[in-house]
C-alpha cells in the first residue's frame, strides 16, 4: 500500500505535479508543449462551464423585464444562435486577442477590472505567504528534528489547526476580537474610510503608494488593516508549509551525508541548517509558490469577511448577480495564474538545483 | 592478546543498546579492544553490531544507550565528555569514512568546499587558506586536477573519487583515529584496491590508528594489522591477521571454510550452518 | 459507476481484511490526536442519527418574541434573528454535513477510481488524455473551481455537492493511476490476460480491489476538505439556502448581528473547525498507520 505523503519524492507532489507526470524534469521543449495543452484545456473548460450550464447569461445582461426584441438582439450578439464550435473558435480568439468583454455590474471591460482590483488581493497575498512561510518553516524544521517527541506532537496539533480552521469564521472572530474588543487593529476594508482616496498611486498597492506620497499616516492605517486577514490567511497556508517542510526535513535528516557533517564535528545546529535545510530550500520554493496561488481560494473567502477590494471580492461580486463571462475570465485568470507560479518553480529548480543542470 | 603499545583508544565492556516496547534491545554486547597505531579490522556480517560500534565511538548514536566500563581516547573518558566537547574530538581527532560517496557527500555542494569545511570547523582560519589546504589534501589522495575537481558537485564525480574526496575529508584536520566504515563495499572491484593503497598510505605516512569495518575477511586480513571477529553484537573472536589460519571459534572457521581460493578443493564451498553456540565468545576474546 | 465499489467480493478476502483493520483500530486508538479524532466523528455520527430525540426545539420554528436571545436558560446556544433554537439547528446540521460527506464520497470515489485505473492499465492514448484533463482539474484551487460551477449550475445544496465533486476527484484519480501503475506489469495481472479476461473485468476483478485501501484513506482525507468547502460555499450564500440549519450558512446569516450577538457565529463556526479537524487528525493517524516507512521504526 503507497500512500503519498512527499516523503519519496525528491520533489513535492502535490497541486505542482501536472507539469511534470513523471516527475521528472522536462526538456524545456516539452515543457512548452505541455503548458500550451494545459492552457488549452483551461479555455475548453472555462467556456464549457460558461456556456452549458443552465445560467442564462442573456437574462443576467438584459435583465428579467426585457421584451422578446431586446432578448433576441443580445442573444445573437453574443453569437448564441451560432453552433457552439464556432461559438468556441469566436471565444478562443477573443481570449487571444485579449478582449474579455464588459462586465454587467461596472460598464468597465473585465480585465481592466481585474488589473485595477489586483493589486489589493496580491498586496494580501504576499504579506500573507510572508507571514506562512517565515512561520510553517521553521515550525516544520523544528518539527522533523524533534520527531515524535512533545514539540512535533503541538507543531502537528497547531498546524492541524490552522489546516481545519474555516477561514471566514476565523475572520470574524478575529474581528470581534482584535478590532471590536481590543481595538489592536483597524476594521474592514484597505484603510480607515477617512483616508479613502488620499492616496492615488501609480502601483495600486496602498503600502508602497502611501510611501512614494510620504504619507505615514495613511500607511499606518493600511498596515493596521493588512495585519489581520494576513495573519489568518498566513496561519492557513503555514500548515501546508509546516508539513511538507517536515517531511521533506526528515527525508533529509536520514541521508548519510547527515551523519558525514556530524563526524566532521559539526553542531547540530549547524548540520540541520547548512547541510540538511540547504537541501530542501528549491522544493520548499516549489511548495511556497503553490501556498502562493492556493491564497487566492483563501482570499475569496476572507475578502468577503473583510470587506477587501480585491479580486476575491471581484469575483463573488459576479457571482452573485450571474455575469458568467465576468466570473470565467476570473476563474481563466486564476488558471493562468497556478500555471505560471508552476513555471517559476520549474525553472527554480532548473537553476537551483545541481543536480539538473 | 597482544596489548599494542602506544594506545590511543581503550575500549573495555562497550554494549549499546536500543529502546523497544519490551525493554531495551542490545546492538552491541560487551566488546573491549585498544587500538594503537595500527590498522584493527572488525569483520562481521550485516546486522552483527560492527557499524554500530563505530558510530558509538564517535557518539553519532541519539536514540541508542551507550554503556561501558572504559571508553578512554587518549585518556579523556569519552562518555564523560559533554556534547560540546564532543565537537572538538569528531572531526578533529576522530573522524569516520563513511560507505557510499554517493550517499554521503552533501548533493547541492561543491565537494572542494565540503572538504575545506572540515579544516574551517576545527581551525581558526580564513576561507582561501582552508581552500588551499583542500587542494593540497586532494592531491595527497592523487587526484590530479584539484582545481577542476574542487568545484565539482557529487554527482558529477566517479565513486572512486568521490571516496577519495571523502578520505581527504576525513584525513585533512590529522586525526589520530580514522574509523572506515566499508570504506570501498560501494566501489568498483577495479578500484577498490586503489582507494584502500591510498588509504594505506596515508594511514601509515600521518602514523593514524585506523578501524576498517567490512563484512569482507579476505580484504581486512590483507590489510589490517589485527582483526575482531564479530557476531550477534559480540567479539567472538580476536587475533592477528598474519594468524588468521589458527583460528579456534567455530563463526570464524566456519567463515575461512566458506571462502573460496585458488588451487583449493572443488567441491562445494561451505556455507555457514549457524549453532547457538556461536554466541558465546572465546576467552580473553571480549 | 457505484458498482464498483460495491461488487461483491469473495467471503476469504472480506475475512482476512478485518484482521489488517482491527490493526488499524489499535494504532489510531494509541495515539491520542487521532483517538480525539475518531471520538468526535463518531459522536458526529451520533448527534445526527438522535438529532431529532436531542434537538430541544424545532430547528426551523421562528420565535419573533425571542430573537437574539444569549445562551443560557431554555436555549443551550441562544437563539437567532428569528427566535431559532441554535443548539438544534446546530444538531440538525449534522445530518446536512454527514450528507454532504457521504454523497460527495460516493462519487469521487468511482470516478476517480474509474479514470484512474483506465489510465494507468490502458496507457498510451487513454493515459495522456484521461491525465491531462485531470491535470488540468488540478491547475485551479477546488473552491474556485467549485464557484465557477454553482456559479453555472446555480445556487442550492445539491448544485453545491455536484461542484464539490466535480473538483475533488483528480487527486484521486492520480492515486489510483500511480497504484494500478505498479500492479499493471504483475504476474497475476499477467495470469488474467492470458487466461483472456477482457481489460474491463481484469480492471473490475484485479486492479479496483487493489487500489480501493489507499483510495479510502486519500478519501477521508478529503473529508476535511469538502468539508470547509462546503462551508465556504454556503457562507458565500451559493451553497444551502436559508432556512436549512447548514453551518457554513447560519454563519453567513450571523455575521450581520456578529458585533452583538456573538454566539449566531461562534458556535456554527466551532462545529464546523471540530468537525474538519477530527477528520484532519483521523487522516494524520491514518496515514502515519498505514505508511510503512513509519511502520518500520516503532
Amino acid at each position: 500500500m503507497t500512500i503519498s505523503t512527499g516523503n519519496a519524492s525528491p520533489r513535492p507532489v502535490g497541486l505542482g505535479s501536472f507539469l511534470r507526470p513523471g516527475g521528472r524534469v522536462r526538456s524545456l521543449g516539452g515543457q512548452v508543449v505541455s503548458i500550451l495543452v494545459t492552457l488549452f484545456g483551461l479555455l475548453v473548460l472555462t467556456f464549457v462551464i460558461g456556456r452549458m450550464m443552465p445560467a442564462d447569461p442573456v437574462r443576467a445582461i438584459v435583465g428579467e423585464d426585457a421584451t422578446q426584441d431586446t432578448y433576441r438582439m443580445v442573444y445573437e450578439r453574443l453569437g448564441l444562435d451560432r453552433p457552439i464550435w464556432e461559438q468556441f473558435f469566436r471565444y478562443l480568439g477573443d481570449v487571444v486577442t485579449g478582449n474579455f468583454g464588459v462586465a454587467i455590474r461596472t460598464g468597465q471591460p473585465v480585465i481592466s477590472d481585474i488589473l485595477h482590483v489586483m493589486p489589493a488581493t496580491i498586496e494580501l497575498a504576499t504579506f500573507a505567504i510572508v507571514i506562512g512561510a517565515g512561520l510553517g518553516i521553521p515550525l516544520g524544521v523544528i518539527a522533523a528534528v524533534n520527531r515524535d517527541k512533545w514539540a512535533d506532537n503541538v507543531i502537528r496539533v497547531f498546524s492541524l489547526l490552522g489546516h481545519s480552521m474555516p477561514i471566514f469564521w476565523t475572520g470574524m472572530i478575529g474581528l470581534i476580537i482584535f478590532y471590536a474588543s481590543l481595538g489592536w487593529v483597524g476594521g474592514s476594508g484597505r484603510m480607515s474610510s477617512f483616508y479613502i482616496g488620499l492616496v492615488r498611486g501609480p502601483t495600486g498597492f496602498l503600502l508602497i503608494d502611501s510611501l512614494i506620497a510620504g504619507d505615514w499616516n495613511v500607511f499606518w492605517s493600511a498596515l493596521n488593516h493588512l495585519i489581520l486577514p494576513a495573519s489568518l490567511l498566513g496561519y492557513s497556508s503555514s500548515a501546508y508549509i509546516t508539513r511538507m517542510t517536515r517531511s521533506f526535513m526528515l527525508d533529509q535528516l536520514n541521508q548519510e551525508y547527515v551523519t558525514t557533517a556530524r563526524v566532521k564535528g559539526l553542531s547540530r545546529h549547524d548540520t540541520i541548517w547548512k547541510h540538511a535545510f540547504v537541501n530542501i530550500r528549491v522544493q520548499l520554493v516549489t511548495i511556497v509558490a503553490l501556498s502562493y496561488g492556493g491564497l487566492l481560494e483563501g482570499a475569496v473567502l476572507i475578502e468577503t469577511v473583510f470587506a477587501w477590494p480585491g479580486f476575491g471580492q471581484y469575483l463573488t461580486n459576479n457571482l452573485l448577480i450571474g455575469d458568467m463571462n465576468a466570473v470565467m475570465t476570473c476563474v481563466l485568470i486564476v488558471g493562468v495564474i497556478f500555471i505560471g507560479l508552476n513555471v517559476l518553480s520549474d525553472v527554480l529548480y532548473r537553476v537551483f538545483d545541481p543536480r539538473t543542470r | 592478546m597482544v596489548l599494542p603499545h602506544d594506545t590511543i583508544l581503550d575500549v573495555g565492556k562497550l554494549s549499546v543498546s536500543y529502546r523497544s516496547d519490551t525493554g531495551y534491545v542490545d546492538a552491541v554486547r560487551n566488546i573491549s579492544f585498544s587500538l594503537g597505531r595500527e590498522k584493527l579490522g572488525i569483520v562481521g556480517e550485516s546486522g552483527s553490531g560492527k557499524s554500530t560500534v563505530g558510530r558509538a565511538l564517535l557518539r553519532l548514536l541519539p536514540t541508542a544507550r551507550i554503556t561501558a566500563d572504559r571508553l578512554d581516547f587518549q585518556g579523556q573518558p569519552l562518555l564523560e565528555l559533554s556534547e560540546k566537547q564532543m565537537l572538538d574530538i569528531r572531526g578533529r581527532r576522530m573522524s569516520m569514512i563513511l560507505q557510499d560517496p554517493k550517499f554521503s557527500l552533501n548533493p547541492i555542494r561543491r565537494v572542494g568546499d565540503q572538504v575545506a569545511e572540515a579544516y574551517l570547523i576545527h581551525f581558526k582560519c580564513s576561507k582561501a587558506e582552508a581552500r588551499a589546504k583542500a587542494m593540497s589534501m586532494l592531491e595527497a589522495v592523487q587526484i590530479r586536477d584539484p582545481q577542476r575537481v574542487y568545484d565539482l558537485y557529487p554527482h558529477e564525480v566517479s565513486g572512486g573519487m568521490g571516496q577519495r574526496i571523502m578520505i581527504a575529508m576525513m584525513l585533512l584536520t590529522d586525526p589520530d583515529v580514522v574509523i572506515a566504515d566499508e570504506p570501498t563495499s560501494a566501489l568498483d572491484v577495479t578500484v577498490r584496491l586503489q582507494v584502500l593503497g591510498i588509504l594505506d598510505d596515508l594511514v601509515s605516512q600521518r602514523g593514524i590508528g585506523l578501524i576498517m569495518i567490512s563484512h569482507d575477511l579476505n580484504l581486512v586480513r590483507n590489510f589490517c594489522d589485527r582483526v575482531l571477529i564479530m557476531y550477534a553484537g559480540q567479539v567472538v573472536e580476536s587475533l592477528k591477521a598474519s594468524e588468521m589460519e589458527s583460528a579456534r571459534h567455530p563463526y570464524t572457521q566456519g567463515l575461512l571454510a566458506a571462502q573460496p581460493r585458488i588451487g583449493g578443493s572443488r567441491a562445494p564451498l561451505s556455507v555457514l550452518d549457524r549453532k547457538p553456540e556461536w554466541e558465546i565468545p572465546l576467552e580473553g576474546a571480549a | 459507476m457505484t458498482d464498483i465499489v460495491n461488487a461483491p467480493k469473495p467471503a476469504s478476502r472480506r475475512r482476512s481484511a478485518i484482521a489488517p483493520l482491527l490493526n488499524v483500530l489499535r494504532f489510531l486508538l494509541r495515539s491520542p490526536t487521532s483517538a480525539f479524532g475518531l471520538a468526535v466523528i463518531a459522536l458526529l455520527v451520533l448527534l445526527a442519527i438522535f438529532a431529532p430525540l436531542l434537538a430541544t426545539h424545532d430547528p426551523n420554528v421562528q420565535n419573533l418574541n425571542n430573537v437574539l436571545q444569549p445562551p443560557g436558560g431554555n436555549h443551550l446556544f441562544g437563539t437567532d434573528e428569528l427566535g431559532r433554537d441554535i443548539f438544534s439547528r446546530l444538531l440538525h446540521g449534522t445530518r446536512i454535513t454527514l450528507n454532504i460527506i457521504f454523497l460527495v464520497t460516493i462519487t469521487v470515489g468511482p470516478i476517480g477510481l474509474a479514470v484512474g485505473t483506465i489510465a494507468g492499465y490502458l496507457g498510451g492514448i487513454f493515459d495522456t488524455i484521461l491525465m491531462r484533463i485531470t491535470d488540468i482539474f488540478l491547475s485551479f484551487p477546488g473552491l474556485i473551481l467549485a464557484l465557477a460551477f454553482v456559479a453555472a449550475l446555480g445556487p442550492s445544496l445539491n448544485n453545491a455537492i455536484i461542484a464539490i465533486a466535480l473538483t475533488s476527484w483528480p487527486p484521486i484519480a492520480r492515486l489510483a493511476r500511480a497504484e494500478t501503475l505498479t500492479f499493471r506489469s504483475s504476474d497475476y495481472i499477467a495470469a488474467a490476460r492470458l487466461q483472456g479476461a477482457s481489460p474491463f473485468r481484469i480492471i473490475m476483478h484485479s486492479i479496483v480491489p487493489m487500489c480501493l485501501p489507499s483510495v479510502m484513506i486519500r478519501l477521508t482525507l478529503n473529508m476535511a476538505t469538502v468539508i470547509l468547502t462546503a462551508a465556504g460555499l454556503g457562507f458565500l450564500g451559493l451553497g444551502a439556502q436559508p432556512p436549512m440549519p447548514e453551518w457554513g450558512a447560519m454563519i453567513a446569516t450571523g455575521r450581520r448581528y456578529m458585533l452583538d450577538s456573538w454566539w449566531l457565529v461562534t458556535f456554527p463556526g466551532v462545529s464546523i473547525l471540530l468537525v474538519s479537524l477530527a477528520f484532519n487528525l483521523l487522516g494524520d493517524g491514518l496515514r502515519d498507520a498505514l505508511d510503512p516507512k513509519q511502520m518500520n521504526r516503532r
